[in-house]
């Protein structure tokens, strides 16, 4: 038969030297091996203490932005919503009333927005979409919930902390690798 | 009315004396049980448990603690008596064997002579003996009364490699009896300490390699930890284990791994004995802690190397294990004893003339 390629090689089936099968020059030498991995460093990150560091692409959990003034962004345009390829986020929309004005930036905004963790895929999409700036990718990760219903995220938990009321809340929720 | 005249000093002594090294070895073993995954940590790279206490000191009683709390199950067609009985023996038999260990030289308390051993007995390596081959009991039975194939495969796999190992055990020993002329373990370990002799790994490194590997076997170590082949029994003989009983089969192999290495270093590394000092010169309590200090070094030395051989070489196959046990060992251990004899008779004759002469007769 042909070979597909030429790194075949025939199975070695000499019966062993004797002092292959003594086993103890091997042995050792496998000995020394494990040894001197003791004097290796170990890579452990110790996780909830130590953090691997990230790219300053990481994609994580969504977070709603606002402005410097803490008014929402979003509009509810739904273009994330379209450029979801895996159709996690709904959302409803309403209009602005008189004196909301602190509290969305433009008209129109959205009563309800959400987003199904579980279906997710953390691609991205939805933060190009966005014309507004109003969606983006944070560095949290590895949400933890008791029921799968918790893991479709509402406003409250998508919603980035108040940047006046709550400036450290909201550098956090920014990231560190975000810019400003 | 003398014949019964009991030494109530002595019987408290010696009771004492019994419950700190039988707690002492459990003691041991419980860190032995840490340092085994602390070893195996370190050799592949990794941090190993830290968590619970400071540098994950109270991890064994973490451990433990875990299978006091877990269900105690006994299968519904076990044999209940046996399936008991089995793990108590493997316990029994594995502490049993510190009886005889000289821990030390004697202390002097209280103007008494306080002799760091349990029994001085004449016959003390052959009662090691017994009662090791007594361990194999523990598994045999566990196996058998659970009532599960893997179990009583590993069970039998146990049995046969316990009692081929034990035979080359045997043979290696009796080179190291014929130097020292005794079975009693501080006797040897004496003879090693006088002035001006050597241990007895100088004369019997072949003896020492082959009891050392038959060791390895009788401890279920790897590479011989076929009674516990996880890929091939699913978990060995004490499968059908749960709670403190499998607790006792797994304490019990880290005892039996203590008690060997003690043997181990009194038949081969001279016991408490400290190289290159003159024990005598010290005061007796001095000579006495230090030699402990000396014997528990020795046998941290080869818990280590028991360690060590475990996370590097994989497990023999069932033939290859037998073919080891009595194609090699048991051959190169007669050679061993018959080169020990011609050496021994060639020291008392003074000529290799006389060493012919003896066969021509």
């Amino acid at each position: 038969m042909q070979s597909l390629t030429n790194r075949s090689r025939e199975v070695s089936r000499k019966p062993l030297s004797f002092m292959e099968s003594l086993y103890l020059p091997a042995i050792l030498k496998g000995m020394m091996i494990t040894f001197s991995h003791i004097f290796k460093k170990n890579p452990t990150v110790r996780y909830p203490e130590e953090k691997r560091p990230f790219s300053p692409v990481f994609r994580g959990l969504h977070v709603l932005n606002r402005d410097e003034a803490g008014r929402e962004n979003c509009t509810a345009c739904g273009l994330c919503a379209v450029a979801c390829p895996a159709e996690a986020i709904t959302m409803e929309a309403a209009e602005r009333l008189p004196g909301e004005e602190n509290l969305y930036k433009e008209e129109k905004y959205a009563a309800k927005y959400e987003i199904n963790m579980l279906r997710c895929i953390f691609c991205g999409l939805c933060e190009e979409a966005c014309p507004k700036d109003a969606i983006y990718l944070s560095e949290t990760f590895a949400p933890a919930n008791f029921t799968r219903k918790g893991f479709i995220y509402g406003k409250d938990e998508l919603l980035i902390p108040h940047p006046i009321n709550e400036p450290e809340a909201y550098a956090k929720a920014k990231g560190l690798n975000q810019e400003a | 009315m003398t014949l019964l005249q009991l030494d109530v000093l002595l019987v408290i002594e010696k009771l004492v004396l019994i419950i700190v090294i039988v707690l002492a070895s459990l003691g041991i073993a419980l860190y032995t049980t840490f340092a085994e995954r602390k070893v195996a940590a370190v050799l592949q790279d990794r941090p190993g448990p830290e968590r619970a206490g400071p540098l994950g000191l109270l991890q064994p009683f973490a451990d433990g603690l875990k299978l006091v709390m877990k269900e105690e199950i006994i299968p519904g067609s076990a044999n209940k008596a046996l399936f008991i009985l089995g793990p108590a023996l493997a316990m029994t038999a594995a502490l049993m064997t510190c009886a005889v260990i000289p821990w030390s030289s004697h202390l002097e308390l209280f103007g008494r002579k306080i002799d760091l051993q349990i029994a001085d007995i004449n016959i003390g390596i052959l009662y090691v003996f017994g009662v090791v081959s007594l361990g194999v009991y523990g598994i045999m039975i566990g196996g058998w009364a659970s009532n599960n194939k893997f179990s009583l495969m590993a069970a039998l796999r146990g049995a046969s490699q316990a009692i081929s190992y034990e035979l080359a055990m045997g043979l290696s020993l009796i080179a190291v009896l014929m130097l020292g002329g005794s079975l009693s373990l501080r006797t040897l370990v004496d003879q090693q300490m006088a002035p001006g002799s050597l241990w007895n790994i100088a004369y019997q490194p072949l003896g020492f390699l082959i009891f050392f590997i038959c060791a390895l076997a009788e401890c279920n170590r790897t590479p011989f930890d076929l009674p516990e082949a996880e890929s091939e029994l699913n978990f060995g003989y004490h499968q059908e284990y749960s709670s403190m009983k499998l607790g006792f089969y797994l304490f019990s192999e880290y005892v039996n791994m203590i008690m060997s290495s003690a043997v181990m270093a009194c038949l081969f590394f001279g016991g408490y004995d400290i190289p290159f000092l003159d024990e005598s010169t010290l005061s007796a309590n001095l000579a006495a802690v230090l030699g402990l200090g000396a014997l528990l070094t020795k046998i941290v030395c080869f818990l280590f190397l028991f360690m060590w051989i475990r996370w590097t070489i994989p497990r023999f196959r069932y033939d290859q294990l037998m073919n080891l046990g009595w194609k090699k060992l048991i051959p190169l251990a007669l050679v061993n004893m018959l080169l020990t004899g011609i050496f021994i008779l060639m020291k008392q004759e003074g000529s290799w003339q006389t060493i012919t002469g003896f066969f021509q007769k």
